[in-house]
């Protein structure tokens, strides 16, 4: 999918912006390499700890760190876990049940009668056990707990609250002079989304629908940014996360369906434009048509999803890098760790790249998709193909 | 699998927190950033419009005031000539005049100088024929008298005569 209307204006627009959020982010990016590296190794000493036949599992300390969990785990000293652990909120026949996730010891023990499943389709999420320790797979109940991604939802949530009124209320103050402060740097983005996104897609509808696409925007690559900064409260893998993609392909997929024109519909069920043998006597073109719609949002959940994430890992095992080598020789280990931090700083300014260029393609497939909805039959001037 | 397996309860506050966030970024954020965004853009177009306009003006004023600094100088160049033209006018009226009077002028000596000639001719004429009375007369005292006094009068007459 392309907007032909893109010119080279706007590219050198992206790179700007992608360049002046790398240079501010690139320092403190440094130090929270170390920090890092203090966490990956605390989380050798705390694995070494607990059972000395077990080795350094890279595959799984990556997933641990990119993962949603219940308590957010900042650094192990000395066997000691510094985390901020968050409230579990259960709601079960008895009713709520509230409790802080320190009872569950980091996935050890189980408290009243819940724990935190070790393996299998369920790993990670909290199970029902029995008296004796095992799963009781009858128990029906709704988890609703303030997870690690919970709280990075709700603190980039303020953020952004925070950032947005703050600039509207310059904005009231000044009038239609020129912005200042935060509005001078959330200008540009604002822009950037009304014109080169929403306008081009939407032409004349672009005003009902751009509160909506200023908002995932915004909130996609912030997150991708907080998601980018190893320390907390950052470093939650929130756009990495599958349930939050689903969350937003999930109102791209209403919002474009419940403005979905007659039009719209009417080219789902007759597809204009193929013979007619692919809809008489089976509706081929139908079938593919309601996939396509199914799809279009899928695409978006996973294409976020998967690039956040890969981000992420990829960042991760560079680290791990260091510690698979320290295990075989210590010396080794800082030899690597030379390489490992280049790389891993490399991938970050690869990642801040990323950030942006997911939230912006999340955002004009959003827009194209409700575009193509809502297009008037008789105005057949988008360029969208 | 922990990794595609999406948690109910993110699911839940995505959803809420998310809705929320929409909503009142809507409406607290989106709305008035928006609304002095556009406002300011048709300011800037009203500005520009304006400018142009502005500028178009300027240009038929000063198209006006050099057809005006035309006019002026057109009227000025009609009333210089208008003004020689009645300069020259009265300058050959006043000849004329002049010339016309110079003559009759002189016609009026010629007359006058006429009138007195007559006049002079008729006093002399008159003086001539008292002088001559006188003369007979005299000849005819003294030719009565002597004659040959009378002959020398008249011989003296005749001398003075021709001094006259």
């Amino acid at each position: 999918m392309m907007v032909n209307s893109y010119n080279r204006n706007k590219y050198n627009f992206i790179s700007i912006i992608v360049f002046t959020v790398l240079a501010v982010f690139l320092l403190p990016n440094v130090q929270a390499q170390n920090e890092f590296e203090a966490t990956g190794a605390a989380d050798i000493e705390a694995i070494e700890e607990h059972g000395q036949e077990k080795g350094f599992n890279a595959g799984e300390t990556i997933i641990e760190h990119v993962v949603d969990a219940y308590s957010w785990h900042i650094l192990t000293y000395k066997n000691k876990h510094v985390a901020v652990y968050l409230p579990v909120i259960i709601i079960d026949k008895e009713g709520f049940h509230v409790f802080s996730s320190k009872h569950f010891h980091h996935g050890e023990a189980s408290y009243m009668g819940y724990a935190i499943c070790q393996e299998g389709a369920m790993k990670g999420k909290l199970i029902k056990v029995a008296g004796d320790g095992t799963r009781d797979t009858n128990a029906s109940f709704l988890d609703i707990s303030i997870t690690k991604n919970v709280l990075a939802l709700f603190v980039s949530i303020i953020l952004m609250l925070w950032m947005f009124i703050a600039a509207a209320k310059g904005y009231r103050k000044r009038g239609e002079g020129a912005p200042k402060g935060i509005a001078r740097i959330l200008e540009p983005l604002i822009l950037f989304v009304r014109d080169d996104v929403a306008r081009p897609a939407l032409g004349d509808r672009s005003d009902k629908f751009l509160p909506y696409l200023l908002t995932v925007f915004f909130f996609i690559f912030l997150n991708n940014l907080l998601g980018l900064i190893p320390i907390f409260p950052g470093g939650a893998n929130l756009t990495g996360n599958i349930a939050v993609t689903l969350v937003l392909a999930v109102l791209t997929f209403i919002i474009t369906n419940i403005n979905g024109t007659k039009h719209y519909w009417k080219d789902i069920v007759n597809t204009p434009g193929v013979p007619w043998w692919l809809k008489i006597p089976l509706p081929l073109m139908p079938v593919v048509e309601l996939v396509g719609v199914f799809t279009k949002p899928i695409v978006l959940m996973i294409r976020l999803f998967a690039n956040i994430t890969a981000g992420h890992i990829i960042g991760l095992g560079f680290i791990c890098l260091i510690f698979i080598f320290g295990q075989m020789n210590v010396g080794l280990g800082y030899g690597v760790s030379v390489v490992s931090v280049f790389f891993y700083i490399f991938m970050g300014i690869l990642e801040l790249l990323v950030a942006f260029i997911q939230a912006f393609v999340f955002t004009l497939l959003s827009a194209i998709y409700i575009g193509m909805a809502t297009e008037n039959p008789h105005a057949h001037s988008n360029e969208i193909k | 699998m922990e990794l595609v397996n999406p948690g109910i309860g993110l699911i839940f506050w995505m959803l809420l927190s998310f809705s929320i966030l929409l909503v009142l970024l809507a409406k607290f954020a989106w709305k008035p950033i928006l609304n002095m965004l556009s406002k300011r853009e048709e300011k800037i177009t009203r500005a520009l419009n304006e400018a142009n306009e502005a500028r178009e003006q300027m240009k038929q004023l000063t198209a006006n005031n050099e057809r005006l600094l035309a006019q002026a100088k057109d009227e000025r160049d009609a009333i210089l000539n208008e003004a020689r033209k009645m300069r020259d006018k009265m300058y050959e009226d006043a000849k004329i005049k002049a010339q016309e009077e110079g003559q009759r002028i002189i016609a009026d000596a010629k007359e006058s100088i006429n009138i007195e000639k007559q006049k002079a001719i008729t006093d002399i004429k008159n003086l001539i024929a008292e002088l001559s009375i006188e003369m007979a007369e005299d000849i005819v005292k003294s030719e009565l008298s002597d004659k040959d006094k009378h002959t020398r009068y008249v011989n003296a007459r005749v001398e003075e005569m021709k001094l006259n």
